[in-house]
């Protein structure tokens, strides 16, 4: 690139509203394709799609592709990809749906409903995703074999492994608890849900603050004041917005009953309770945070990107990118456990066919939300960004009434013009593909 | 300005071999290298240089040889290894990371972190800030990824990350291959910079001139093995070019 192009070089010419915002216009393209998607599908259902109870019902639909969405993108970031995800998930459910049903009740006569048969079920889980992610990494970084072919055996054997666990049987119903985790089944209420939307608003406030002070002691440029605030208004009234929608979510009037019964009391008249923040999507959001934070903050992180950036490098500059890749398909096999909780939770049972397919929602998810699959370019956010205009494309079209096969066929063809897109984005840009 | 080489070297390579299958890279060579200077290595492509020298900065392990660092003999098996012996290593393909910005590259691997144990990137802007500042004036592009960056900006950045770790001793595999003229003379700068600062510094370089300007002393290697080490104040461009090209060993260039 020629000088000419310098940033920072000489006087800062006047910018834009948008480029004083200092926003990633990639972020803004995937935002505005998300409200064209959803305004289109608003209109087209008379407005049945942006309701307080779809977008509820969006939300946790997205959560279980969304969760390991955001562990693919260290995987493509470090140039892999991994197709077992899926099966992955189905083991770690199979395996957690027997732990809860058979092996802790039963076998180790705790019982059904002891207190801590989720907590245990969960672990057992997450072990497993890790030893088996671990395993995958192993394979693929000490002996060099290709992640697609790992991960394409590992699609095999682990989706039949979950057939042997449960002999094929569908296993349910799940720990009571265990099922508040599903989305539903679980939620934070009304009031927890304002705390933790003004947590959440402080939170967002105060990194945008410290990052800004930051600058400030070091003398780097900083964003005028205005666009500052502005981007921090911005923010807080989508935290907020988010939790008043699902806040508007009413319980129905015959559940609530049902509530108050099974407590023993009796249902004021007229009272209207709200569903608020599921616990699924408070996992989510926990998750996302931690890999956000892994991602720009840690050495974890800034290696994954330099191996994806410059494999070389990163093994010049004293970087075990062996290491790196096992680190990176265990963090990816636990996040599948964790999926597993959400998917299985949200069906009440375990099934032999749960995350069939996922695989393929998940790389695209993490490919539409800007994840380069040459390496070394990719955020957290984009992917779950990306898992929601997915979902919100598959809901939307069975809502309207088109047929599976042709969602299918439109999912596909988004992919694909969503890459096209990007490719072209990045052309402009000279960034790499 | 003379090289004293009455002391122990700076670093010495004693009897190195690498073979790669039946290839022999490198066989039986020694090298060394005394504070403030900087020796050529020259040679055809395929004469053994980058592997001679990928022995010295960890990224290869040798077959057989010592290396010998301030007179003591060193363990060097990794890249982390030679970076302990403050080697650091500016290579032939630029080492750097495409998609970080200047200051993620010249900490890579050895990041500044937080209390919190956090990476620290303000603190790391700050201090490639101040170290760009000192050698190269003109560099303004600190939250670009360095693909942005022209290819003598990004040997810039390469060379600053070798200074802000005190190297001892530099090793530069063909560091003006992909740069142009200008790009190239700034390069040339700053070697005289840290030649004056008692860095020692091996320079794989193919270009005739530039070795006659910039080194003190040349050791020519040809299919795998030494031909010789001379002093290149003395010897003439057709010396050194017998040497690479034939073979033959001026021995009274000896250095
Ligand atoms: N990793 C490797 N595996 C196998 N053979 C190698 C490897 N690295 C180098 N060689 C071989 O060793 C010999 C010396 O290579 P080297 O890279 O040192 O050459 P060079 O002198 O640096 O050449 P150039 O001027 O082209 O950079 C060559 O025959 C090369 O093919
Ligand atoms: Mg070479």
């Amino acid at each position: 690139m020629s000088d000419a192009t310098s940033t920072g070089a000489g006087p800062r010419p006047r910018r834009g509203f948008l480029a004083a915002l200092e926003i990633d216009t990639r972020l803004l393209g995937m935002i505005g394709a998300f409200f064209v998607i959803c305004l289109v599908f608003n209109v087209w259902t008379e407005g049945r799609f942006l309701t307080p109870r779809n977008i509820f019902n969006l939300t946790i639909q997205t959560v279980s592709v969304a969760i390991m969405a955001t562990g693919m993108v260290f995987v493509i970031v470090t140039r892999h990809i991994d197709l077992s995800v899926g099966a992955l998930l189905a083991t770690c459910s199979a395996v957690m749906a027997m732990t809860q049903t058979e092996i802790l009740p039963n076998a180790l006569g705790l019982g059904f409903g002891h207190p801590l048969i989720p907590w245990v079920t969960i672990l057992a889980g997450i072990a497993t995703g890790v030893i088996i992610g671990a395993f995958h990494g192993y394979l693929i970084g000490y002996l060099a074999i290709p992640a697609f072919i790992v991960t394409l055996g590992g699609l095999l054997v682990w989706r039949n492994v979950a057939w042997f666990l449960t002999r094929g049987q569908t296993i349910g119903p799940l720990d009571e608890t265990f099922q508040t985790l599903g989305g539903i089944n679980g939620t934070l209420g009304e009031t927890g849900s304002w705390i933790l939307g003004g947590l959440a608003a402080l939170a967002a406030i105060w990194g945008l603050w410290s990052v800004r002070r930051n600058k400030v002691r070091h003398e780097f440029p900083v964003k005028p004041v205005w666009a500052e605030v502005t981007l921090a208004a911005i923010v807080v009234a989508a935290i907020l917005g988010f939790v008043a929608t699902l806040n508007a979510y009413e319980i129905p009037e015959r559940r609530l009953a049902q509530m108050f019964e099974a407590r023993g009391e009796v249902m004021p008249e007229g009272l209207t309770v709200g569903y608020g923040v599921p616990f699924s999507v408070l996992l989510l959001i926990a998750i996302a945070t931690a890999m956000t934070i892994v991602a720009q903050k840690t050495r974890l992180g800034r290696y994954i990107f330099a191996a994806g950036g410059n494999p070389d490098a990163a093994e010049l500059s004293g970087i075990d990118t062996r290491l790196l890749t096992v680190k990176v398909f265990a963090i990816v096999g636990a996040l599948c456990a964790l999926s597993a909780v959400v998917a299985s939770a949200r069906l009440t049972f375990h099934s032999n066919d749960i995350g069939t397919l996922d695989e393929l929602r998940v790389i695209a998810a993490a490919v539409i939300g800007g994840t380069a699959l040459a390496g070394g370019v990719g955020t957290i956010y984009g992917a779950i960004l990306g898992a929601l205009i997915m979902q919100s494309l598959q809901s939307g079209m069975a809502m309207v009434g088109v047929d599976a096969p042709y969602q299918n066929i439109v999912v596909g063809v988004v992919l694909v013009v969503a890459v096209l897109v990007d490719i072209i984005y990045r052309r402009r840009t000279g960034d790499r593909i | 300005m003379t090289i004293d080489r009455s002391g122990t070297p700076l670093v010495e390579m004693r009897d190195m071999v690498k073979s790669f299958g039946g290839i022999h890279a490198v066989d039986h060579v020694t090298v060394n290298l005394y504070p403030g200077e900087v020796v050529g290595i020259l040679g055809h492509n395929g004469a053994g240089k980058s592997v001679l020298m990928k022995m010295l900065s960890g990224a290869i392990q040798r077959d057989a040889g010592e290396i010998i660092v301030k007179g003591q003999s060193a363990q060097i098996n990794n890249p982390r290894d030679a970076r302990r012996y403050r080697i650091e290593t500016i290579y032939q393909y630029l080492a750097l990371a495409d998609n970080l910005d200047a200051a993620a590259n010249l900490f890579l691997g050895r990041e500044l972190v937080t209390p919190l144990g956090l990476v620290d990137d303000a603190q790391m802007e700050a201090e490639t800030r101040k170290i760009m500042k000192r050698l190269n004036p003109n560099f303004r592009r600190y939250t670009a990824p360095v693909k942005a960056l022209s290819g003598g900006q990004r040997q810039s950045v390469a060379i600053a990350r070798a200074v802000y770790f005190n190297a001892e001793i530099l090793i530069m595999d063909e560091p003006t291959a992909a740069l142009g003229v200008e790009e190239t003379r700034m390069v040339a700068e700053l070697i005289d910079e840290l030649k004056r600062q008692g860095i020692g510094i091996f320079l794989i370089d193919h270009d005739i001139h530039q070795v006659k300007a910039l080194c003190d002393r040349a050791s020519v290697m040809k299919n795998g093995q030494l031909v010789g080490t001379v002093d290149v104040h003395r010897a003439t461009e057709d010396d050194l070019l017998g040497m690479i090209i034939a073979g033959k060993n001026p021995e009274h260039l000896a250095a």
